[in-house]
């Protein structure tokens, strides 16, 4: 197993390089730079734009550039906002935490709400309970996120006042468990509530699959109780699509959060993100399209690994059992 | 005679959905006693299967008992709670299935599935029923059971899972076993293998099994009553003798002269014309009539009773 992972990571390098390269060209194809502020200003002289053009590096070619920025980035240098003027990894690593905190929390949220929810309307399928939920689910899916987290913004930060409509913490206070909690709640809830959507489908249908399965009718008949026919033998055996959905799922987080980032004013990795892309900050965006790139990635070969961790038939020796 | 172990009464089992009902099993009487083996035959498609299944409650979501009693010791299983079925399931009445391919749970491993049944019910630690399930292992022809414990059911062929099934079935020693076809699926090397296996642990136990098969040669072998079924009704029931010496029905000469009796006699056999009709599309009188080189008149416009033509022997034909 651990020989298996090992390969899936090697296999993974080249296709990181090959994201970056198109990244980067695709970064530099679009119109405007990050000194279009300046030479599009009639009033700044020419020899003051190119000398800034040069201070940046951006009048070498596109590969020198690209060597430039891979060199710095083995070396764990992803080279210093254009506009900040902060290393781009001080600017990573104080957002990641506030991205990570908003993606898990919701996350773990929409896990447990999911879940249980997901396995009752499996083995109630069509029911009367089945029916509602998956009104739900189906309102869920189709709400964009952006919208919901304007509409709870409105009814309970502007309407009713119970909540703060933004940011992580009150302004000048110091920190405090339950302030920080108050500042999450509408944010989780709105990204939740699309995962949760998701996921009780994603868990209902893994689970209707496994439900009618010969196996299950063998636990009920060895007589075993109500739950663990349910969970040790019907869910363990959902569980292997539901891994691979997750992997595949990974990178979704965090486009999903940097909407709500925006809307919910949290300075996490999403906002520096779009702050980056209208300014054309270019290190600041390959920094986290490659973040994003090796998040995918990654999610990809965690779904294997599990996948293989969960499944003995996945298992690659071959040798028969006699007896 | 003793108590019966098994008593089914007058049994229909039904699919229903919002606009028909189907019968499937229309109206079946029987009764195992103690240590007796009998077998119910038929070909695929009379009910055999679903019979079984309403003994153990274990129908489909779409099938339910319409009508009738499954009485085991007395007591009525039809409408019985769940968690009380569940005491009698694998301890006191266990089940084996036609699909040992699929009958396993493929993530967990052999010694689970096998040792737990056997805390829930006998209440022994982890390492007793590592002991017990080893033993019903090596008494189902494994001779390492300790290393088959730890292997996954997708490294085992068919014949190894269905001895591993009835090492299961056996392990809590149930007094009422129901075999639904555990060979048909299995190679025919394999199976003669496994029904030794069966009959050997039957030896060896006080056990009552009911034994369905759509083979009558297996049930010579087996059984000593025997329930022929056709198109979810029993068309004869009698001793196991008197089935293959003076058989009564149509259906089971047919079922007979379409079955090697010995080796080297295929030539001989003749296979009963047609199939049996899918439940609702049954004819208004004998429901075999349409396949009978006897029918008369009378067997298209009424349907028979099950009558009793010798003692111990009952029919379901005009012409018996
Ligand atoms: N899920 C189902 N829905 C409707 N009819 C079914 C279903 N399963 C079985 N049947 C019907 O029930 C009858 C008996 O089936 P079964 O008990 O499996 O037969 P056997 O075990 O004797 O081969 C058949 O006519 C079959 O078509
Ligand atoms: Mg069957």
């Amino acid at each position: 197993m651990a020989l298996y992972t090992l390969r899936r990571l090697l296999n993974a390098i080249p296709i990181l390089i090959g994201i970056t390269i198109i990244s980067f060209a695709i970064i530099h194809m679009a119109p405007g730079s990050p000194l279009s502020q300046f030479t599009e200003d009639p009033t700044i002289k020419q020899v003051d734009k190119d000398n800034m053009i040069k201070a940046y590096g951006l009048d070498k070619p596109l590969y020198v550039q690209y060597w430039d920025w891979v060199s710095g980035l083995v070396r764990g240098d992803l080279g210093v906002s254009l506009l900040k003027n902060q290393p781009v990894a001080d600017l990573i690593l104080e957002r990641l935490p506030n991205t990570l905190l908003l993606t898990v929390t919701s996350f773990l949220l929409s896990l447990l709400i999911a879940i249980p929810l997901g396995i009752l309307c499996a083995v109630r399928a069509h029911s009367r309970l089945d029916q509602i939920v998956s009104g739900f689910t189906f309102v869920g899916i189709s709400i964009p996120g952006f919208w919901l987290g304007l509409m709870l913004i409105i009814l309970f930060a502007v309407k009713l006042g119970w909540l703060p409509s933004g940011g992580l913490q009150t302004v000048n206070a110091d920190f405090s468990l339950i302030d920080r909690i108050k500042h999450l709640t509408l944010p989780v809830l709105t990204m939740a509530a699309g995962e949760v959507a998701i996921w009780i489908r994603y868990v209902r249908s893994s689970m209707l699959e496994v439900i009618n399965q010969d196996y299950m009718r063998t636990a009920k008949a060895k007589g075993l109780p109500g739950n663990s026919i349910l969970f040790r033998h019907g869910f363990r055996n959902a569980l292997i699509p539901l891994a691979t959905l997750f992997g595949l799922a990974l990178p979704g987080f965090f486009a999903g959060a940097a909407i709500l980032e925006q809307v919910y004013s949290i300075p996490g990795m999403g906002r520096l993100f779009i702050e980056g892309a209208f300014q054309r900050d270019y290190p600041v965006l390959f920094a986290i399209v490659t973040v994003g790139a090796f998040l995918t990635v990654l999610g990809s070969i965690l779904a294997d690994v599990a996948y293989a961790a969960l499944d003995p038939r996945v298992n690659l020796s071959k040798q028969e059992v006699r007896g | 005679m003793p108590e019966a172990i098994l008593e089914v009464k007058s049994l229909r089992t039904v699919f229903k959905d919002k606009h028909k009902e189907l019968t499937v099993v229309d109206g079946i009487d029987f009764e195992i006693g103690p240590n007796e083996v009998v077998a119910l035959v038929g070909e695929s498609g009379c009910g055999k299967s679903m019979t079984s299944l309403s003994i153990m409650q274990l129908l489909p979501r779409s099938a339910e008992i319409a009508e009738g009693e499954v009485r085991y010791r007395g007591r009525n299983l039809v409408g019985m709670k769940n968690k009380e079925m569940a005491k009698l399931r694998g301890r006191h009445i266990s089940m084996i299935f036609q699909e040992p391919m699929t009958s396993l749970n493929p993530v967990l491993t052999i010694g689970m599935q096998l040792t737990e049944s056997i805390i829930r019910h006998l209440g022994v630690s982890k390492v007793e029923a590592d002991t017990r399930a080893d033993e019903w292992l090596k008494r189902v022809g494994f001779p390492e059971p300790a290393r088959i414990r730890r292997e996954f059911p997708h490294r085992l062929s068919g014949g190894m899972r269905q001895r591993v099934m009835l090492a299961m079935a056996m392990s809590c020693r149930p007094d009422l076993l129901i075999a639904d076809e555990p060979t048909t699926a299995l190679d025919v090397t394999i199976q003669a293998q496994v029904l030794d296996l069966i009959r050997e642990l039957l030896k060896e136990s006080d056990m009552s099994v009911l034994f369905i098969t759509h083979d009558l040669g297996v049930v010579a072998e087996m059984a000593t009553r025997v329930i022929v079924m056709y198109a979810g009704q029993i068309v004869e029931t009698t001793d196991v003798r008197s089935l293959f010496q003076k058989p009564m029905h149509p259906y089971t000469k047919g079922l007979l002269n379409s079955t090697p009796r010995m080796k080297g006699d295929i030539e001989k056999l003749i296979p009963i014309a047609g199939s049996v009709p899918p439940a609702g599309m049954y004819p208004p009188g004998c429901r075999f009539a349409d396949r009978c080189p006897l029918a008369e008149a009378v067997c298209r416009a009424e349907a028979p009773q099950l009558r009793e033509v010798v003692p111990g022997h009952r029919v379901r034909c005009h012409l018996a």
